[in-house]
């Protein structure tokens, strides 16, 4: 009796064990699901996009319809594992590059980084060129500013300003 | 300062510096002239002869088994070209009446229908067209180059091409009803 | 009827405006007082004319007159009057009818003055003034008249006309107007605008005494002298103008931002980048009669930016939130700018060699060089904003693509810019007119330079390790410590002779320096309002999300919870959905915001409104986000916290005060100047040690 109660037994646990198996092993090979990316998330990304038809508006301001489409197209990007290259990219292939909050950098687009800093260093270097011009060495003009040149006391600088003080009184 | 001696001697400004100044400012007048005159213009308008554009097709309304059309593949043909969006609320007015015009033009061959889906998105843009039952060849509008070139200022927009690439009609708004698109069409096909 | 007589008052202030500007060439040809005389009445009869066209308008907005076209697009029965009043300048045929008041008033003023010494410059003053005028007559009276009323014509089109075109139909009498744009129906309405106008109007002034000066050869001191005033008001109103933008942006358009680097916000910092510049050198001009020419370019470039700005708002060219809609007077103004450029120029190479002066400068390191390099940083941030408004149209006619210039190239650009121009507002002060050495500076500022290095190193302990934010710290320290220290040192100075009160020692020291000691507290109010740009721009976070009645969301510190909503009808035809939302920190309770969204019957449209809670150490700022659903169920909310963003304000006020200490006349404003400036040798003198 024991013998055949045990024989049924471990059947059954086999059983029990196999169905385990069943379900239990495809649970482990699903793997979790990327949660939905959050608001905070999309607007990261849709900060520095524009809206592709109101003039001049962030992508994650702007309250019309449209945009909000394009703001869930962000979101299922992001679940699909875009990165933020990609999406900006994507929006810039499908809706021209005014979408972008500064011109991609190719062809024409250069010369808006390249133009000021040429511009500003060409009027720094005229203007170094034009205090080099006026600037005399101090040494050949004796001046009455340069023969002062000795430490003054603080009390010496408080007298003299009251005399000048006392004379405009 | 009486140490300070007027030492230079008065010079005007050199011929150099004056063509780069004058130089300059006429390039910026032209600049800003020329955007003041494109910012001011309208659409294309009738009597242009339109360039050659591509539009690329969304799967399942592809022309000949090619995933995109040209304009000069459709040389001998009246080209009505629509530019719609799903989110806007005037295209939907039209919808209809776009797709029974098709329908009552399709066999002919000699007046084919064009949709240009302007910033959209595609899963939107496919709702939108099963919605209305449309079936003629829509394919989104890339980069806007399209809408640019036609100087688009909204949708929904129709444009009537005659048979030698030549704007005939532009119609800013929605159609009220087919027999207006007709009315169009049978001008061109004359 | 009124809006007939506002239309005649118009045109009969044209014809005076052009019969003082012919007068005035006359009077200046033939040097004819007489003439002078006739000229500078006509000017000043403009004035009463425009008022009482404006005061027109005004009637017809206020009673609802919507057969005018103009007070059918911006005003609307439910609309309270005071903001009916404002709607004057809220589109844009009513705000050029303003622009037109403004610039005769301050014409009339100028030409109220007493002449005697510079009758020379009158005749040119009121000519150039007067072009100014007629021009914006022009594109009122035939282009943008806000007069008109709307027909329908023979094919059926609307057009608006002052009289009956032939053939045509009246448009039904509407019941209601359109209603201005509910984002314009805000206490900011009432004085943004103006205040922009108002610098932007007033720059006419000095342009136009440089011209005078340029014109007659009179390219001495004088102009400089007369407009120095004029300028501070124009650059005080522009600035006023600038910030109250922000803070409107900021309260308003639920951006949870103050500044966005649009075109349109560009186009009125640019010649205020100007004007500052030309404000410092400005003083190089008097202290040492140097940069005659420069700053004859500077002023000519201001107005030109503003009058080049102008017509890039108005005429469409721009894509901008700001733009007004598309309009005919592009063409026109397009040709007035260019008559003013080309006109500027041309003069100004003519007199050049005249403008020749005394420029020898001591030292690389003195106030003068110095003031140089700030006019340098400042023509650089120009470049920079210049150049992004105008590379999108530059690469449209090139290339035909459109692309956006927005906050990143502008923010990456200007940064070092500032922060340079922020060390210099540390050093400077210290500088001396004529010499100065490495040794004179270092030691005048090793001091405040190693405090500023402390607060930072305390800063970084217990604030924040973030670099941009502590290099920002320290000159912001080392410009408030310097500062500091130039008040304390000349107040102890004076009251160890004086025995003085230290309040009174300080009042008296500022009264009788009103320039210099009004230029510092300009300087520590840039100051403040610097802590607050680096709060919002460096530390700001934000988050975005739905919650449940009584959910709460953690950010920045504060836990905000969804309490209550309600709705209801507000005044001026608006719906009114309000939440109440609970704040608190570290769980305790604070109190409560109010964000809320107005439905605009009218006008169909929605403004956010944000809920705030202001304190010194940050702004708690929630929205409710209008693109969905409000429910008792959940909402959506968006919620900024913007550390330090009040300090931006609070600077903006000091501001106001320091200009006004700046700008305080003297009772002779001739030895007012010559005292100061004596003052100011002798203090240098004795500083140079």
């Amino acid at each position: 009796m024991n013998r055949i109660l045990n024989q049924r037994s471990l059947r059954i646990t086999y059983y029990v064990i196999f169905l385990l198996a069943i379900v239990l092993i495809p649970a482990t090979i699903v793997h979790a699901q990327d949660p939905t990316p959050s608001d905070d998330q999309v607007n990261k990304i849709a900060g520095q996009l524009y809206c592709p038809v109101c003039e001049n508006t962030p992508l994650d301001v702007c309250p019309t319809e449209a945009c909000r489409q394009w703001r869930d197209l962000i979101r299922q990007m992001i679940s699909e594992g875009k990165s933020e290259a990609e999406i900006k990219q994507y929006f810039a292939e499908n809706y021209g590059a005014r979408v972008l909050s500064e011109p991609p950098r190719t062809g024409l687009n250069w010369f808006v980084y390249v133009i000021p800093p040429v511009i500003i260093l060409a009027g720094a270097f005229f203007l170094f060129r034009a205090l080099k011009g006026w600037t005399k060495p101090v040494v050949a003009s004796t001046t009455s500013d340069t023969s002062e040149a000795k430490p003054i006391a603080q009390d010496d600088y408080v007298a003299r300003l009251e005399e000048e003080l006392k004379k405009r009184k | 300062m009486t140490e300070i001696k007027d030492t230079a001697p008065k010079r005007g400004v050199p011929m150099w510096a004056q063509a780069i100044i004058w130089g300059l400012l006429i390039i910026l007048l032209i600049v800003v002239g020329l955007g003041l005159k494109r910012a001011q213009q309208g659409t294309v308008q009738p009597g242009d002869k339109i360039p050659d554009f591509t539009l690329p097709l969304f799967k399942g309304y592809e022309y000949e088994g090619k995933s995109e059309i040209k304009l000069s593949d459709l040389h001998d043909k009246v080209v009505v070209l629509n530019f719609w969006a799903s989110w806007c609320k005037p295209c939907e007015q039209e919808a209809a009446e776009m797709q029974q015009a098709w329908e009552a033009n399709e066999a002919s061959g000699k007046v084919i229908f064009l949709g240009a889906d302007y910033v959209d998105t595609e899963p939107e843009a496919r709702a939108f067209l099963k919605k209305y039952g449309i079936d003629y060849y829509n394919g989104p509008d890339m980069g806007t180059k399209i809408s640019q070139l036609f100087r688009m200022k909204g949708v929904p927009e129709t444009y009537f091409i005659d048979r030698e690439g030549v704007l005939q009609y532009v119609q800013v708004g929605p159609f009220a009803s087919a027999d207006e698109i007709q009315i169009h069409i049978d001008d061109l096909l004359k | 009827m009124i809006a007939q007589f506002g239309f005649g008052v118009l045109i009969l202030s044209f014809i005076v405006t052009i019969y003082s500007v012919i007068a005035a060439v006359m009077a200046a040809t033939r040097k004819s007082a007489s003439l002078t005389e006739s000229a500078r009445r006509a000017m000043l009869l403009t004035f009463p004319l425009i008022t009482l066209s404006a005061l027109s308008l005004i009637y017809l907005l206020v009673y609802n007159h919507f057969e005018i076209a103009f007070v059918y697009e911006v005003t609307s029965k439910s609309m309270p009057t005071y903001l009916k009043i404002t709607a004057w300048w809220g589109g844009q045929a009513g705000s050029l009818v303003f622009w037109s008041w403004l610039l005769s008033a301050f014409t009339s003023a100028v030409t109220l003055r007493k002449w005697d010494r510079d009758r020379e410059f009158l005749p040119w003053v009121i000519v150039v003034t007067g072009i100014t005028l007629a021009f914006f007559l022009v594109m009122v009276i035939f282009f943008e008249n806000p007069f008109a009323s709307m027909w329908f014509d023979k094919s059926g089109e609307m057009v608006k006309a002052m009289f009956m075109p032939n053939g045509a139909t009246a448009v039904p009498l509407q019941l209601d107007g359109r209603g201005l744009n509910p984002l314009l129906r805000h206490p900011g309405m009432v004085i943004h605008p103006p205040m922009l106008y108002l610098g932007f109007v007033s720059f006419v002034i000095p342009y136009a005494f440089a011209m005078a000066a340029l014109i007659t050869g009179r390219t001495d001191d004088r102009w400089i002298r007369l407009t120095r005033r004029w300028t501070l008001w124009a650059w005080l109103f522009l600035s006023f103008g600038l910030v109250l933008g922000g803070r409107w942006a900021y309260d308003v358009l639920g951006w949870g931002g103050y500044w966005g680097w649009d075109p349109v916000e560009i186009s009125a910092f640019m010649p205020w980048l100007t004007g500052t510049a030309f404000l410092h050198s400005v003083m190089i001009q008097e202290k040492r009669g140097l940069l005659k020419q420069w700053n004859m370019i500077l002023i000519i470039l201001t107005y030109a930016l503003v009058i080049f700005g102008t017509f890039l708002t108005r005429s469409g060219v721009l894509s901008s939130v700001h733009a007004f809609a598309q309009s005919a007077i592009g063409p026109l103004f397009f040709a007035f700018i260019g008559l003013t450029f080309i006109v500027s120029i041309s003069l100004l190479i003519k007199r050049w060699p005249d403008l020749h002066g005394e420029t020898e400068m001591k030292s690389m390191l003195s106030r003068e060089a110095l003031f140089l390099l700030n006019n340098l940083l400042f023509m650089s941030v120009l470049v920079v904003c210049f150049w992004g408004v105008i590379f999108p149209l530059i690469s449209e006619l090139v290339t035909g693509a459109k692309v956006t210039v927005g906050p990143p190239f502008y923010e990456r650009a200007t940064a070092p810019l500032f922060a340079a121009l922020m060390l210099l507002m540390g050093i400077a002060p210290l500088s001396a007119w004529g010499h100065s050495t490495v040794q004179t500076l270092g030691r005048a500022l090793w001091k405040s330079a190693l405090a500023a290095v402390i607060t930072t190193v305390i800063i970084f302990a217990t604030y924040t390790q973030n670099v941009i934010a502590l290099i920002g710290f320290l000159l912001i320290a080392f410009v408030l410590f310097v500062t500091f220290q130039e008040f304390w040192r000349a107040t102890r100075a004076r009251q160890k002779t004086q025995n003085e009160n230290f309040f009174k020692s300080l009042w008296t020291l500022v009264g009788r320096n009103r320039r210099r000691y009004g230029g510092y507290i300009i300087h520590i109010s840039m100051m403040l309002m610097a802590i607050g740009i680096l709060g919002i721009e460096i530390f700001q976070t934000q988050t975005q999300g739905t919650l449940a009645l009584n959910q709460k969301v953690e950010i920045g510190g504060y836990q905000v919870e969804y309490s209550a909503i309600s709705q209801f009808q507000g005044p001026d035809n608006r719906e009114v959905t309000r939440a109440v939302v609970n704040v608190y920190r570290n769980g305790e309770y604070l109190g409560q915001v109010y964000p809320r969204i107005d439905f605009y019957t009218d006008s169909q449209q929605n403004m956010t409104i944000p809920g705030q809670r202001a304190t010194l150490r940050d702004d708690l700022y929630v929205l409710l986000v209008d693109w969905q659903p409000v429910t008792s169920n959940g909402a959506t909310f968006k919620i900024y916290v913007n550390p330090l963003v009040n300090w931006l304000w609070i600077g903006s006020f000091l501001f106001f005060i320091g200009v006004i200490i700046a700008a305080w006349p003297d009772k002779d404003p001739e030895r007012a100047a010559v005292r100061a400036s004596k003052t100011t040798r002798q203090i240098n003198e004795l500083r140079n040690e």
